[in-house]
Formats: C-alpha cells, structure tokens, sequence
C-alpha cells in the first residue's frame, strides 16, 4: 500500500496530464491549422511538424545543457564543482556546435525546397475549377469565369478537385486565406497571383486576410462551403436562374469604402478582373498563359525567353 | 479670421484626436509642462538644463539623454501595448473604435522599434564604447549630439501625432498602397514618413560615427582580436546600420512623394508598385531586426563572463559568428513575404538563407552556456536577465526557423504565431539585453548600484508575464487568428486564450512599474559604488572611477590581453593605473555647442511644416537646418583644453594619483 501523500499530487496531475494529452491530439478542431482537410495543408503541416521536431532536438539539447550549467556552477558556498576561469574554448566542442545545427538544419531544408516547389503547381493531370478574387475594401469579390457566376464574402466549391484561385486586390494589399484547406497569399493591385488549394471533406469553412487595410479589415470574414461536384453544380445552375446579375453599377457599389454582407449574382460584367497580360507560374518549370473564352478556361505553356 | 481659425482647429484637432482618453492625456500633458517649467524656473535651473545638457557633447550625457528617452517610450509603447490587450480580452468588444485600435498598433510597433530599442542601444553605445576602448570621446562627438537631437525631435514630432493632427494607422511597416491619399488622407501618415526620416538620419550618423570609433579610437595595444565582444557587436552594428538605413530613407521618400507631390510610385492608380516598397522596406527591414539584437549579444557577453568569473568562450568563434550574421542578414529580407507570389525558386532561396543564419546564432548560444561551464555564477539581476534571455531566444529562434520553412509559413504568415515569434525574439533578446545592460553600466554611469532586490522583483514579472502574454498566442496563431484585427467574433475558440494573454501584459505591466520604482529609488536610496568596479569587471570601463570623469582616462591605458583590466587585477598591478603627476598632460575636449540641438529643432519644424502641407513653415525650417550646417562647418573653435592642474587635482581627490 502507498502512502497517501504520494496519491495526491498524482490525483491532482491527471486533469493537467488530461489537458495537455487533449492539447497534443488537437482538442477540437478549433486548432484549425492541425486539422487541414486537403492536400495542402496536410503538406504543410507535415513540414510544421517536422520543423517542430528538428528544433525540438535542438530546444532539448540546448536545455539540458543550460540547466546543468547553471545549477551546476552557481557562486555557492562549498560548491565542489571545477572552476576553471581561464579555460576559453575547445575545438572539438565547437566544430560539434557548428555541425550538429547544420545538421538538423539539413534534415529540414530538403523536404522545404522539394514541398516549396511541389506547391506552386497544381498536380499534372488535374483540371483545375478556376475563381478570380478580387480584394475590395472591405469586402471579397469572388468571379467563377468558367461558371459566369459571382459571389460576395462567400465561396462555394467541389470537393476532391483542385481550386485555383487568382488573385488581385482593388483595394490596399490583404492575403487571402482558408487556414483549413492551407497557406494564405496576398492580393496586391495591378498584379495577379496564382494559389491552388483543395478541399477532400464536405463543410463549411472560415476564410479571412491576413493584411491590415483599413478600418474594416476585421470584418473581412468570409465563408467556404466545400460540396460534392453535383452539389456544386445544382448551386451553380440555381445561382444563374434564381440570382440577379451583377451590373456596373453594382460593382461601382462594392468599390465604395464599407463592409458588407453575403451576396451571390447570377453574372458580372466584363474586365472587373484583369487579363492576365503577363501569365505566372503554375507548373515550377514555366511560364503559363490563362486563355480565356467564352466558355471554358485552358492553360497555353509560354516559351520560355 | 474666423475661417482660418476654424481650418486651424479642424485640420490640427481633427475629432480622431478628440476622444476621451486623448483629451485627458492632452490635460495631463499641460499640467506636467507647467509644472517642469515652474520647477526649472523656481529652483533656477534652466541655464543648467542648457549648459550641461542641451548642447552637451560629452558622450556620457548623451547617454543619459538616450536612456531617458528610451524608457518615456518604452511607458508610452507599454500603455500602447496594454490598451491593445485591453480591447482583445474579450470577443466583439469595443472598448476602443476601430481607427483608435489601428492607431495604437501602429505607434505601439514604431515606439517600440525606432524610439525605444534603437536610443536604448545607442545609450549602452555611447556610455560604454569609449570608455571600454580607452578612448575619451567618440570619434565625431558634435555629430553624436547631432544623432541624439535628430533622433529625439524625430520622436517629438512623430509622439505629437495622437494630440496634434492625428496618429499615422497603417502599422509599423507602413505598406502601401494604404499609406496613400485615397486611403489615408489625414496628416498620420506624413508624421510617419517624416518623422523616421528625420530620426533615420540621427540614426546613419550614429553607425557612421561608432564605426570610425571602433575602428580608429581604440587604445594602443588593442587589436581587433583583442577588442570586448560588445565593441565588436558595436562595430558590426554600426555597420548594419550604414548599409540598412539607406533603402529605408528611400522608401519612406518615395511614399511622402506620393501623399505630397502626386507621384505614384506605390499607388493603386497608374501603375504603381506596392511591392517595390515591400522589398525596400524589409532590404532595411531584416538586417534591423540584427540591428536591434546584435548589441544585445555583446552585452550578453560581457555580462556572462563577468558574473561568471570566467573568460567569454570560444571568443574567435564569437567573432566569425557575428559576422556570419552580419553578412548573411543581408540576403534574407525576401522571407518576410513569401506569400507574395515571387516564386519557388527564390522562396526556397531566402527559405534556406533564413535557416542558415540559425546556425551562427546557435554556435553563440552554445558558447555562451559554456561560458558559465566551469565558472561561478553570481545571480545578479544583469545576471538573471542573460539567464532568461537564453531558453527565451532559443524559442524564439525555433519558431523562426518554422516559419523560414517555405510551405509552413504559407500558413503562419501574418498570424500571432508571427507576433509571438517576432516578440519572442525582441523581447528575449533585445529587451532583456537592454535591462541586462542597464543594470550592469548603470554603476558605471550613474555612480550607484540599481537596488538588486527591488531588480529581480522586476525582472520575474517581466520574465512571467512575458510567458504568459505570449505562450497563447503562438497557439492563437495555430487557431488561425491574424494580426491587427481590431475585434473578432466569438465561436472560434479566440477568446480564452486572448485573456490568457492579457492576464499577461498586465503581469509585464507591473514589472515596468516595479522597474521604474527601482530606478527612482536607487537614485534617491541606491549603494554608492565607491570602487569603480563594483561586479569584480573584466573590461578597461572598471577600471575608471564611477560615475567617470568628463576626460575618462586621465592617462590613455596601453592594453596587452583580451580582458585588459580582469588581466591587471589577476598580476596585482591595478596600482599601475594609479598616476604619478608627471604621467598626466594637458587633455584636449570636445567644446559644448547649441547647434546640434538647434538642427533638430529646425528639422522639426521642417518635419511638422511639411506633415501639414504649410509649406512657409517648411522653408524657414529648411533655412535653420542650413544656417546651423554653415554655421557649424566654419566654426573651428570647436575644443578646449582642460589644464594639466585641473586632472591632478581631480584624479587626486578620487586617490587615484600616486605621491
């Protein structure tokens, strides 16, 4: 039989053992970022992780080593540990301290350079559903070229099928960003940049800016909703027949200066998104040039110079 | 009249200045000044305040002078920080208004960069560099008064802004195409631009000036493998700051183009660039970060040898590794914004340039644990902030390199992972230096010891409660929530955490006031230090009485080790420093001049000339900064000698003078 003074502080651990246990699972999925529902931000999160287990070698070490040291020599009375005021430095100790980061560093770098690349790319084969973004002061513009369709402060798309996503801003700078399907990318004006992202679950997602602009940007929430293809498909043929088209003047309304609320058109008018004069990197490799018709949206590889 | 009247008020009291709280600061400013103007004339002291401070070139006042400004900015930028934890506490409250909360995080991060950090170091710069190379004044000791009076009016005229016109909103980094008219129309934005400029300028001077400095004043003897890590860390910074400021000048000229003379270098209309600015900024932007922590490492190593009583290990390492840093900060600015489209191949780039810079960092930390391997710690309170700063920084450090991870940081930029990361790494690197710092010079400065129990009462708050602000919001970060939101909604799992965090900052709150209460009261209560050299020093700095006579060395020492006076103390010749009168000549000073304080002032009406578009005001200001340039460039008279007698009789008095 134990004492039971040894019970008790246990008994008092195990709420504190409970929490941090919840806390490594990812209590809830509130922890948005450890639970990403497609390929890239599951990538991303590997990389997070094993970055977090190189410099967690490295915190271990460093640690140990600090709290020996510091314990060990401390000015006390009858302290029996060597002192030793003149000794400077030792070359195997160092050559160790320079090799072993290198090393870890090392171990992460390769996986960042090949996953770096691997991202800026939709995967080869996969046909991608295209939606232009527009950034506007404080609100989100959202363009379906393919489907003709827009959409305010919300975003409806298929799942299991890469989403690219093309960026500009007709407003100051922000980063658009879905923390649950990945990374973020800004909306600058005169510019348009490429960001593919992917949802593998059905469910509504948060999506927000990353890039202060103004008084409003707090407010610059938006709502993802992942559906399966025919779902996607049923909404984009209500929207065209029960939604009312988005004119120039509207437009000319959204420019304003103001926060909004969720609004779906069943067209949008011509040129409020930019042609895409001078094209951007898709595959890593090259240049690609998004050709636009009246239906459909295809990729012609440019040349490079 | 009445119109110009109203124009005045309306364009100088605009109603973002017209809110409660401002307009009782604006009340308690009034009484203050009343009541300082009052006590200067009532005790007589105004001729004083002039003589011995306004047109001082003595770098040791200087140093006070920037220590003092330093730590009125570090209260100004904590309030700041505390009203931003204050309205983030809870979910959709709105204790401030949007435009109010935008204003407070932009000044809170330009305070706390360019007006508190920046004049702290350059205090422990000027208060220790001279006296640890044996040198008597730094190399330009007008241009140094110039660099504070610039530097210090620049703080005016940018602090002025919540009163006066309107606070710039646009964040510390100020990136356009926000910052122009169509956004930003109000006169903020101007006394951003203006005020860093002239402020950067004080700033180029000071590392042109530390850099000859080092460089050319150091004592005979003292090669540069013989120089105390803090003077390299000076010189490296010097360095830094030469090469840094620049592309920051350009990029705040070329944003106040455009909000003054209509051009669009940066704007949303006619083809601007905004990313142009980006990759100015962060050209300066990145080696300033190195700029605010490199010095910082120099203390470090100072303070760990002395409480130690150990040499610094691996001193020729220590120095490959700063200028590994310091080379290599230059060609990692791009990873401030990977996320704006510039490619793989050059993210992978700065991804792995970013990484590699860890490893010289790593490779001092190493060094410095073994510093204390082997020898007797002393628990000081300079002590226990070196202490912190290791297992902080090297957090601090880890989070860095997720974030130099390319695809990771897709998902951590610009989230509170980032905030708590950068933090981590200011505040345990450069906040707890300038502390560690403070309370290891301030006998040497100020002639008494800081009290050590009232210092570490500080120094574990400030040491808790930096944990407990920023430990929720790396999780924050993981949560998904970005920077600079003025409010958020509930439901997303925010909000605990958010007053985790400001449980925090009030914790750090305390500490600041504990710290203050520790500074007043040593100054009124502390321990004289009758010795000199009251940690048993390593560095020539002890060797000199405290607080140091106006001409420091009466005889300019000739060095032989790497720590100098630690050296002497060991061969028992301390008495060696004791003079005989025929060692000591006539010493030649730097003589005290007005005009340095003078062009800081005409740069501020400048500066405020030109925020308001009065451009009459501008021009008679730009006619002062010329008139004190001419006037200064033809003025020879610009030393004076201090008799022989002079120094015998006061280095006798201190009973350092033999016979």
């Amino acid at each position: 039989m134990r004492p039971a003074f040894f019970k008790r502080p246990y008994r008092k651990l195990v709420p504190l053992a409970l929490a941090a246990g919840l806390l490594s699972t990812g209590c809830g999925q509130q922890y948005v970022l450890l639970h990403p529902v497609g390929p890239v931000g599951q990538q991303e999160l590997h990389l997070m992780e094993l970055a977090a287990i190189a410099m967690g070698i490295v915190i271990l070490v460093v640690f140990t080593l600090y709290f020996y040291a510091i314990i060990r020599f401390r000015d006390k009375p009858g302290n029996t540990a060597p002192y030793r005021p003149d000794w400077h430095g030792s070359k195997w100790l160092e050559i160790l301290w320079w090799v072993l980061p290198a090393v870890l560093l090392t171990v992460i770098a390769i996986p960042t350079v090949k996953t770096t690349y691997a991202l800026d790319h939709v995967p080869k084969g996969k046909d991608p559903i295209v939606i232009d973004v527009t950034s506007l002061t404080w609100k989100w513009l959202f363009e379906y070229p393919g489907q003709h369709v827009a959409a305010v402060n919300q975003l409806v798309i298929p799942t299991g099928k890469p989403v690219l996503f093309e960026l500009t801003a007709d407003s100051p700078m922000n980063t658009f960003w879905i923390p649950a399907l990945g990374g973020m990318e800004y909306t600058m004006p005169n510019r348009v940049l490429p960001l593919w992202l992917q949802a593998n679950k059905p469910g509504t997602y948060i999506g927000l800016s990353g890039q202060y602009s103004g008084t409003g940007f707090a407010k610059m929430f938006f709502h993802v909703k992942a559906v399966s293809p025919a779902a996607f498909n049923a909404w984009v043929a209500k929207t065209r027949k029960t939604a009312s088209p988005m004119t120039m003047a509207v437009y000319d309304q959204l420019l304003k200066h103001n926060t909004t609320g969720q609004a779906l058109y069943s067209s949008y008018p011509k040129d409020t998104f930019p042609t895409v004069a001078n094209g951007f990197t898709l595959t890593g490799s090259g240049m690609y040039m998004v050709m636009r018709d009246k239906n459909d949206i295809t990729y012609m590889p440019m040349q490079n110079p | 009249m009445p119109s110009f009247v109203t124009y005045l008020i309306h364009t100088l009291f605009p109603p973002t200045v017209r809110y409660p709280d401002i307009l009782l600061i604006d009340a308690g400013l009034i009484v203050g000044a009343i009541g300082l103007v009052g006590f200067l004339t009532k005790t007589h002291r105004w001729g004083w305040l002039w003589r011995e401070w306004l047109t001082t070139v003595d770098h040791k006042k200087i140093a006070v002078m920037y220590l003092i400004s330093a730590i009125v900015m570090l209260f100004r930028g904590g309030i700041d920080a505390e009203m931003l934890r204050a309205q983030l506490a809870m979910p959709s409250v709105h204790f401030m208004p949007a435009i109010q909360y935008d204003e407070v995080f932009t000044t809170h991060g330009t305070i706390m960069i360019f007006f508190m950090a920046m004049p702290f170091i350059f205090a422990l710069f000027n208060a220790v560099i001279p006296l640890m190379i044996g040198a008597r004044d730094v190399a330009f000791p007008r241009v140094n008064a110039m660099s504070f009076w610039l530097f210090a009016f620049g703080a005016i005229l940018f602090n002025i802004s919540f009163i006066i016109g309107g606070s710039p909103d646009a964040g510390w980094t100020a990136y356009p195409p926000y910052t122009g008219l169509a956004f930003n129309p109000g006169p903020g934005e101007n006394y951003y631009f203006l005020a860093l400029i002239i402020a950067g300028m004080g700033t180029t001077m000071t590392g042109i000036n530390f850099l000859v400095t080092t460089i050319r004043m150091r004592a005979p003897g003292m090669t540069l493998m013989k120089m105390p890590m803090f003077v390299w860390a000076t010189m490296v910074t010097s360095a830094l700051i030469l090469f840094a400021f620049p592309p920051l000048t350009v990029a705040l000229a070329m944003s106040l183009f455009d909000r003054l003379f209509g051009s669009s270098f940066f704007t949303l209309t006619r083809g601007g660039m905004p990313m142009m600015y980006v990759n100015l900024f962060w050209l300066f932007g990145h080696p300033e970060v190195y700029i605010l922590v490199i010095p910082l490492f120099g203390v470090f190593s100072e303070v760990v040898a002395t409480f130690s009583r150990k040499a610094l290990f691996g001193y020729p390492l220590m120095v490959v590794s700063i200028l590994a840093i310091m080379f290599l900060s230059y060609g990692t600015w791009v990873h401030h914004f990977f996320t704006m489209g510039a490619g793989p191949g050059v993210n992978a780039f700065f991804g792995l340039s970013t990484m590699l810079i860890a490893i010289p960092t790593g490779v001092k930390i190493f060094n410095w644990i073994f510093t204390m391997w082997g020898g007797r710690i002393k628990m000081t309170v300079a002590m226990l902030y070196q202490m912190a700063f290791i297992p902080t920084f090297v957090i601090g450090g880890a989070s860095g390199v997720m974030l130099a991870v390319v695809p990771a940081d897709y998902q951590l930029h610009n989230t509170y992972f980032l905030i708590a990361h950068f933090h981590n790494v200011i505040i345990g690197g450069t906040l707890f230096g300038l502390l560690s710092g403070m309370y290891y010079w301030w006998p040497k400065m100020f002639g008494m010891k800081l009290n050590e129990r009232q210092g570490k009462v500080a120094f574990w708050l400030f040491f808790i409660g930096f944990w407990i602000t920023f430990t929720p919001q790396y999780l924050l970060g993981l949560k998904g929530m970005t920077r600079r939101l003025y409010t958020y909604p509930a439901g997303l799992g925010w909000h605990e955490l958010n007053v985790i965090s400001t449980v925090g900052a009030w914790i750090m709150g305390a500490g600041f006031v504990v710290l203050v209460y520790n500074v007043v009261w040593s100054l009124l209560y502390g321990e004289r230090d009758v010795t000199g050299d009251p940690w048993d020093g390593r560095t020539l700095e002890w060797s000199l009485p405290s607080p140091v006579p106006e001409y420091n060395f009466a005889r300019i020492p000739v060095v032989h080790e790497r720590d100098e006076w630690w050296a002497m103390k060991q061969k028992g010749q301390t008495m060696a420093h004791a003079l005989r009168p025929e060692d000591v000549h006539d010493i030649e000073l730097p003589k005290n001049t007005p005009v340095p304080f003078l062009l800081g002032a005409s740069f501020f009406v400048v500066g405020f000339g030109m925020t308001f578009k009065w451009w009459p005001i501008a021009i008679v200001g730009m006619l002062g900064v010329i008139a004190c340039l001419l006037y200064s460039g033809f003025d020879y008279d610009d030393h004076h000698h201090l008799e022989a007698d002079v120094v015998r009789q006061t280095e006798a008095s201190l009973g350092r003078l033999q016979g």
